[in-house]
This record gives C-alpha cells, structure tokens and sequence, in this order.
C-alpha cells in the first residue's frame, strides 16, 4: 500500500502527468461494471426474453422444427386440469408455509434474543438445519413419514393411536411436504426477526416498564410497530421462495398421490425436461413469474397502506 | 440486552418460556438423531423392522459401503469444483461492479445499476427453459462451465457490494487519487482490503448456495460422473427401493451433511451476521 499513500512528491507529479484516476465521469471508469454485464446480458437477460418468445412456439418432436402458436400453450394450460391442479396446490402450499413461518420464526426470535449461551445454542440448533441440501432434508423426511416403519409411525403407535399414512394419503402430502420445509428453514424467518429486534432501543421497554405496562401490552405497543418492516420482507420473501417449491415435492412425494402434492415448478420440470415441451414448459414458467410478481407487489402495496394508516 | 429481558420476563415466566423452546428444539433435533442411529444399523435388520433402533448390533458397514462405492467421491470433487468456481467468480464480479456502481462515474451508470436491480426480482425458473436450450446449443451440457456460469448473473451480491462500496468514507479513496494512483489501482490496493469482512459473507452464502443447489444442476448434469453430491444423492434416494440399503441412504445422508455442517460450525458467525445484515440494510 505504500505507493499510494499521499506524499508531497508524488502530488506534485500528478499535475505534471496526468495518467491517474481523475474525478467526474470516464467511459473507462465501466469496465469495472462490464464483466458482470456480460453475465447479466447473457444469461439473465437473453433467457428471459428468449423463455417469452419459447413460451409463445409449438415444437413439433419430429422433425426438430418449432413454428410460431401465439397464445395457445397458454390456453392450453388454462384448460390442462394437472397445470390447474398445480397452480392450486402451490398456493395452498404457500397459505400453509408463510403464516407458520411469521409466527414460528417470530416467537422462537423473542425467546432467543439473549445474551446468554444457553440462547446461542439453540439459535445454532434452529438455523442449523438449513445449511442442508434438500435431498438430505427429503431422506430424513422420508424416514420420519415411513408408513409402519417410520419415526411417525411408530410414535402413534408408542401413544397407542392409528398411524397417519402422510406420504400416501392425498389430503395429508401436500402437508407433510409443508411440516418438512418448515423444519427445513424456519432459521432464517428466525434469524430476521432476532435482527430487528435487536434494533429496538432498550430505553422503550424501560419506559413501559416504569408505567407498569404488562408484557402482552409492551409487546403489541412496542415490538410489533418496530418490526413491522421485517415482518413484510419475511412475508414476501417467504411468498416468494415458496412458491418456487420443487425439490421437496419431486423427492418426497413425487407429486403424489395422484397430482395432489405436484407444484408448478415440478410441473414445469416434467413437461420440459421429461416431455421435451419446451414451449408448453416455458408458457407455464412466465405464469409462475406472473404470479409470484403479482403476490409480492400485492403484499407490498396493502403492507405500506396498512403502514400508512 | 434489558430489552429482551423485559420481553422475556422474569421469575417463572422466564424458565417456562425456556423449557418450552428446550423441548422444541429437542424435537427439531429428533429427525437427525434418528437418522444418525438408523446410519449405524444392519440393511438385513431395517428392512425387516426399525423398531431395533435403540438396541444392538450396529455396524459401521453403512459406512464403509460410502468409501467403496465410487460415485460419492466424484459427486463431493464436483460439488467442491463447482461451489468454489461460482464462488470465487461470484467474488469476483460482484467486487469490480461494487466499486464501479458505488465509486466510479460514468454515462448512464445510475440507469444500468437500477435495470441490474430489477433482474433481482426474476426467479430462477423464469429463465431455466431457455438457459438450458442456449447451453445445448452450445453442445456444453455436463461440464463445470455449464453448471458454474448461470450462478455467475446473480445480482444480488453486486447489490451487497456495491452498498458495501458506498458505506466506506470517501476521503480515503480521494487521497489515493491526489496521489495519482490508477483507478484499478485504487480499487485493488486501498479499497478492496475494507471490505474483506462482506467478502467472507458473501463468500459463504455463496458456496453453500452453489453447494446446495439442486435445480439446475439436476437440469444441466445428466452423466453421473457429473453429478453434484446434492444430484447424486437424489438420484441414490429414487434409485432405492424403500426396502433395501435404508442404512446405506441414511448413512450417505449423514456423510454428504457432513462438510457443510463442518463450514457452519466454523462460519457461523458470519452467516449470522450476514443475515442479520441483510435485514436491516
């Protein structure tokens, strides 16, 4: 670092050639932006319009050719009751997951956010689970829902009741894949709620303390107003990640028993990667974009009205 | 913390609340440990009946099994291959576009940085179809390159570093400048060593992303000498019936847990602090 430390000399050198970084705007000065670019452009953009353009092409398997179809894999998919079927169970996915990830992960923040090791510890044991991969999680999963043999299983048995077939029983898949996930990444719900409530002001509580306010009241007065932005961000960044499920499902349940626990992604995996429908696969994603664009800009906008009012 | 503990209450309030998260935590630790005994039981045993769990013989044969079989220790030099490939690339870009967005000025730089942001809102899955039709076009399907370079357009870390960039003092950079030092200079001498601490998070968020990360690499990587140890152990999970090797699966679920487990213990710190950044910034 020492030649570029401020000297006298140097200074003076400056002025007579002027070959160093100079103030204000210069085309080179984007070279340092160029490299990401060319990622960015590449493959981040191009696919995006590419995928719309797919979206809107009919290949046909026999000849290798695809010719332009307008609209119509998306009213194909409109009228695919298996694509409706997934656009259901996703969001039901969704309805399931993201309130139990507020609400966990919220009160596993407020009795955790201590000083003391014995916090740390169990902090470590919630967020823990979520450096796994999702096959790790889905064999352990597997090994909890075996019917007869599995962990499950065998606790209602101990309890003397009738074990539940989840993985089978096309009611119960779709939650067990949801009891799984939670177990999965219910930490970083945590971890943003032990955030921000290390930025309320300790001095809030010691007032509401010398007013004798309750607990239950110093909690709705003074920590639910002071978290309301975290708990917006959990919630859309829950909306959002969960309706991208995939891996649980395709490992876990396979998307069964009949259909009933099959996402949009496994969906869109299947028809493009196992049926070669390249475009009817690429329709059914930009619907996925849609939807996920349109939950988070809803949620924004009755969140900040909520805030307002 | 006398927030907290006015929150968490005092006297019996207080143990009650922590017996409670105990016994959560306690059950949230139940599906590993089961997991892990399962890992040290006989296949001829399991397939009968788990019911033997909590009593002998158990064996390290599951184990040993891991060590003859060839296909993990490829997966696991893949998955190392290509976690370090997008995390040092992902580095890389992020930091030179960093101090590009927060530092150096140039036409239509506030534009660009706003459309880069923009590419945060779109998913994965929006663009998977049409990545995966490029990289077959290009014939370069099950190769590190396919599998490390879509991680590489991911604009959340530019996001980091560039606000990063933006929160160290001016002054500082502006004195290397009256010393006439080349930008790139600048970046690489005086400011790039500031932010090693965004470095290191950005760093295990990534490889542990890239290290998990299931879809496209189940897309992209057919061949099974080009699994990841994430496909690989898929492909183990569907392959198996339920009734044979269930302790040779749990095992291998254990054993590919393993290393990422061993950077959590070690990185905790960081991946806390991480997350805890995210939230407020």
């Amino acid at each position: 670092m020492t030649d570029v430390t401020l000297s006298p000399g140097k200074a003076v050198a400056a002025v007579k050639r002027p070959t160093g970084a100079s103030i204000g705007p210069r085309w080179s000065n984007a070279l340092f932006v160029a490299p990401y670019l060319v990622f960015y452009l590449v493959l981040l953009v191009y696919p995006l319009f590419k995928g719309i353009w797919m979206s809107m092409l009919q290949s046909d398997m026999f000849d290798d050719t695809s010719k332009f179809a307008g609209l119509a894999n998306y009213h194909r998919l409109f009228n695919d009751k298996i694509f409706i079927g997934t656009v259901w169970n996703t969001f039901l996915f969704v309805l399931m997951t993201v309130p139990v990830f507020v609400a966990i992960g919220l009160l596993l923040a407020l009795a955790l956010n201590r000083g003391d090791r014995t916090a740390a510890a169990l902090r470590a044991i919630f967020f823990g689970t979520s450096v796994l991969s999702v096959t790790i999680v889905t064999i352990i999963w597997k090994m909890m829902y075996m019917p007869g043999n599995g962990a499950i299983a065998s606790i209602f048995k101990v309890l003397g009741l009738q074990p539940v077939a989840f993985i089978t029983s096309s009611s119960l898949a779709l939650v067990a894949i949801a009891i799984c996930t939670i177990w999965w990444i219910i930490g970083l719900p945590m971890m943003l709620f032990l955030a921000a409530l290390q930025q309320i002001p300790g001095e809030l509580y010691e007032a509401a303390a010398l007013d004798n306010a309750s607990r239950w009241r110093s909690f709705w007065s003074i920590t639910m107003p002071s978290i309301r932005r975290t708990m917006l961000v959990v919630v859309i960044y829950e909306i959002v990640a969960q309706f991208q499920l995939f891996g649980q499902a395709q490992l876990l349940t396979q998307g069964g028993p009949n259909n009933a626990s099959r996402p949009i992604v496994q969906f869109i995996y299947e028809q493009g990667f196992r049926s070669w429908n390249l475009g009817y696969a690429a329709a059914a994603s930009e619907i996925l974009f849609l939807i996920m664009a349109v939950a988070a800009l809803a949620q924004f906008f009755v969140s900040r009205k909520r805030v307002e009012e | 913390m006398a927030a907290s503990e006015h929150i968490v209450g005092r006297g019996i309030g207080n143990k009650l609340i922590l017996f409670t998260v105990v016994l959560v935590a306690a059950i949230w630790m139940l599906p590993i440990a089961w997991t892990l005994i399962l890992s040290f039981k006989p296949n001829s045993e399991l397939m009968i009946s788990t019911a033997s769990a909590f009593h002998p013989p158990y064996t390290l044969k599951n184990y040993t099994d891991i060590f003859q079989s060839s296909g993990v220790f490829r997966w696991l030099w893949n998955s190392a291959v290509v976690s370090i490939g997008v995390t040092a690339g992902i580095l890389i870009l992020s930091s030179l576009a960093g101090y590009g967005f927060a530092r150096a000025e140039f036409k239509g730089r506030d534009i660009i940085f706003v459309l880069v942001l923009l590419g945060l809102a779109v998913p994965e899955q929006a663009v998977i179809i049409a990545r995966h039709q490029m990289f077959s076009d290009l014939k370069m399907h099950n190769t590190y390159p396919a599998i490390i370079l879509p991680g590489l357009s991911s604009a959340f870390g530019v996001f980091l570093m560039t606000q990063y960039f933006k929160a160290i003092p001016k002054d500082i950079d502006e004195a290397a400048m009256l010393d006439n030092a080349s930008r790139f200079k600048i970046f690489w001498k005086v400011l790039l060593p500031l932010t090693i601490p965004a470095q290191a998070t950005l760093g295990i968020f990534s490889f542990l992303g890239a290290w998990n990360d299931y879809l496209w690499p189940l897309i992209s990587a057919t061949k099974p000498e080009m699994f990841t140890i994430t496909v690989g152990i898929a492909s183990t999970q569907t392959n198996f019936a339920q009734s044979e090797g269930l302790g040779f699966l749990m095992a291998q679920a254990i054993f590919a847990g393993l290393p990422v487990f061993i950077v959590y213990l070690f990185f905790q710190k960081y991946i806390v602090r991480a997350v805890a950044g995210a939230a407020i910034s």
